[in-house]
């Protein structure tokens, strides 16, 4: 089981690596999709016991990140009709490197933090870190508002990460907070993203660069 | 009762929806406000039995310092009610019904905040509070302010995503302690000295980063300029006093759990080092601000920066820092509604366009004058003691270079915001620019009077029900230090 599980979270690792590498932005969505929903089924593998709350929760968090969301900004993409290719401010292979690197530093890092027992062979800690760093990485390095919704929901799935440790301890805290985050965050953003479009006919903040010293 | 004082300007947030006139809307907004002060005062001053002031199993509970940010956001947020419907008369072109709605949910929030007693709960409502105020910058609907409603929603998005990630932390330092797993505050409180010592640093780090963002503390102050710059004036006040004060008491209730555990020395350090790092950041960029309501936004990294430096400080200088945070408030609202006014009056906020306030709109003018002198710490204004407070604490605890770089960056501030200041309200007024109806009336400058009586008020005499609240809630924040004597733990800034 717990072999599976280790499996599944290199899965999500990975993805962050396809998020910073691929060069369509449909690309990026579905990483991201398919990272949320990954996310979605790991509580089956850390709770023994999920009882009905738990499975609702799960249900919503698979449907939102896997469906509700990648449509909305689909959609988002369509309508402002812009150009489909990332267009990073920095190489894509610069980017993978500095992924590679806050990977490591992840392992380093989440090797000095001391676990409870029952967590220590988790990979779950350095995941979560290099996810959270790859979440960074997109919202700093990306020119369009879009991408950098994106590199936010990243950031997010790094938190959950961390989150499901104590998914024991306060299971509806750690989902509900990060549900909450992700969707009303998402949202509003979505409309922004909705009028940065309607007034530049394009999402790249680089056209969001008028107010400086 | 405190169930009350969060349904009811929800109630009135949906009633403000639900108006259809946008002239009759914005009148709700100080009759509504009238009343929440009123319950606030009454919850405050008049409950006595801690029973009364809980609910929801402890997750609310209205403590001393809850009680400070409560009734200080209340009073603010009535002042700025008071001028909403003056402003938005003239702006009757724009529609204002989200934004009725969006103010009085935002009230909801700072008050949902101020109440929680569980750090989750906490961040939700931090949360909420980032997102409904975002469409309330964006009023103006220009490419302008839709540059900082972006910048404003993704920074804040970050900074309250690392502190779920510092709240997640903090849980497991619990967790690997062998304790039970929680995020009730009294509990953390009392649990501090047993919890594993590298996961509360990390989490603090954390905690700190994500509601000094909130805060608007240096280095993570990018979206402040912008936001307050763009957002009409009464905006700019509810967040340079309302929803950074709500940070700053987020900021604190880490600190509490904090310096009651092993990491008091590690988190006292970072917040004098922070504190002194936003005043310098706010006199490098205050210095030849040609955007007047921008050297507002970097006027409110500055105060936010001696905020934490008094609490860091510790002793009197966290009381002092109590005492800021409403003279702080109260200022500032002085500051940006006669800012707004000034912008209206001359339809530009750069100062190569206006000059000659005093002249145009002589009340305006006056105020932000006064106002400036006031925040720079003029007697006998509130703001005159508490810094001083501050300062004095600082000298006597023997921390003299905190103390000393402190007195320098205010004596910076004072000369680069001047500058600013007086290019805005001296000479006359430019003959070669469109000209504008707005001039003073009583519905835009009375409220300004308002404020700028009550940072007098505090400056001259402070009532005692007020003096023993912030008594109690500095003891609240730094109960550790009647303990042990000061000079032990007084470390010099690097």
């Amino acid at each position: 089981m717990f072999q599976i599980f280790d499996v599944l979270i290199i899965v999500a690792v990975a993805l962050n690596f396809m998020a910073l590498g691929v060069s369509r932005i449909r690309g990026v969505i579905n990483a991201v999709a398919l990272q949320g929903v990954l996310l979605g089924i790991f509580p089956l593998f850390i709770h023994s016991e999920l009882g009905l709350r738990g499975f609702a929760l799960m249900a919503v968090a698979v449907i939102l990140k896997g469906r509700v969301i990648p449509a909305f900004l689909i959609e988002a993409i369509r309508e402002a009709d812009i150009r489909h290719e990332v267009q990073p401010i920095v190489s894509f292979i610069t980017s993978l490197l500095l992924g590679a690197l806050g990977t490591a530093l992840a392992l380093v890092f989440s090797s000095t933090l001391p676990l409870t027992t029952e967590h220590t062979s988790l990979l779950l800690v350095p995941a979560s870190f290099s996810t959270v760093w790859t979440g960074f990485l997109m919202l700093t390095t990306r020119r369009k508002a879009i991408m950098q919704v994106l590199g936010f929901l990243i950031l997010e799935n790094g938190i959950l990460l961390f989150g499901l440790l104590l998914l024991e301890a306060m299971p509806f805290l750690v989902e509900a907070g990060v549900l909450l985050d992700l969707f009303t965050g998402v949202f509003v953003m979505g409309i922004i993203i909705h009028h940065i479009s309607r007034e530049f006919s394009s999402i790249s903040t680089d056209d969001l660069s008028e107010l400086k010293e | 009762m405190v169930y009350l004082l969060i349904l009811f300007p929800l109630a009135m947030s949906a009633l403000a929806f639900g108006v259809k006139s946008n002239r009759v809307r914005p009148l709700l907004l100080p009759l509504g406000a009238a009343v929440q002060l009123a319950l606030v005062m009454y919850v405050i001053f008049e409950l006595a039995n801690e029973e009364d002031v809980t609910g929801l199993h402890g997750w609310l509970l209205l403590d001393p310092l809850g009680k400070v940010v409560l009734g200080f956001v209340s009073v603010l947020f009535f002042g700025c009610s008071l001028y909403a419907p003056g402003y938005l008369a003239y702006r009757v072109d724009r529609p204002n019904r989200v934004f009725c709605t969006n103010l009085f949910a935002s009230l909801a929030m700072m008050t949902l905040v101020t109440l929680s007693h569980h750090l989750g709960l906490m961040w939700v409502a931090m949360e909420a509070m980032t997102l409904i105020s975002a469409p309330s910058i964006y009023f103006n609907h220009n490419t302008r302010s839709l540059e900082a409603t972006w910048k404003y929603l993704l920074i804040g998005s970050v900074g309250i995503a690392l502190a779920l990630l510092g709240s997640f932390f903090l849980a497991y330092s619990a967790l690997k302690s062998g304790l039970e797993s929680t995020l009730l505050f009294d509990q953390l409180v009392a649990d501090a000295p047993l919890l594993s010592p590298p996961w509360l640093h990390a989490a603090f780090v954390l905690l700190f980063i994500g509601y000094g963002t909130k805060m608007g503390l240096a280095p993570m102050h990018a979206w402040k300029p912008d936001a307050y710059g763009e957002a009409p004036g009464i905006v700019g006040t509810l967040l340079a006093g309302g929803v950074t004060s709500c940070a700053f008491l987020a900021v604190l209730r880490v600190y509490q759990i904090c310096s009651a555990g092993p990491e008091a020395h590690f988190s006292r350090q970072i917040l004098i080092v922070m504190g002194l790092l936003s005043m310098a950041v706010a006199a490098v960029f205050m210095a030849r601000q040609r955007d007047f309501k921008r050297m507002l936004a970097y006027s409110s990294i500055e105060h936010m920066g001696i905020l934490v430096l008094g609490v860091g400080l510790g002793g009197m200088a966290v009381y002092g820092a109590l005492l800021h945070l409403l003279c702080n408030g109260l200022t500032k609202g002085v500051l940006f509604l006669s800012a707004g006014n000034i912008h209206r009056a001359y339809n530009s906020k750069s100062t190569d366009q206006v000059r000659g306030a005093l002249k145009r709109v002589p009340l305006s003018g006056g105020m932000f004058l006064l106002g400036y002198l006031v925040i720079a710490g003029a007697p006998p204004f509130g703001p005159f003691i508490s810094e001083f407070t501050i300062a004095s604490a600082a000298m006597n605890s023997g921390q003299y270079l905190a103390g000393g770089l402190y007195l320098l960056f205010l004596a910076i501030v004072f000369v680069g915001m001047g500058a600013t200041v007086l290019a805005v309200v001296q000479g006359s007024p430019p003959t070669d620019m469109p000209p504008t109806t707005f001039r003073d009336s009583l519905s835009t400058s009375g409220p300004i009077l308002l404020f700028a009586a009550l940072a007098l008020t505090l400056g001259l005499y402070i009532p005692d029900p007020l003096q023993a609240l912030l008594t109690d809630a500095a003891a609240q924040v730094d109960a550790l230090d009647e303990l042990e004597p000061r000079v032990a733990a007084a470390a010099p800034a690097p």
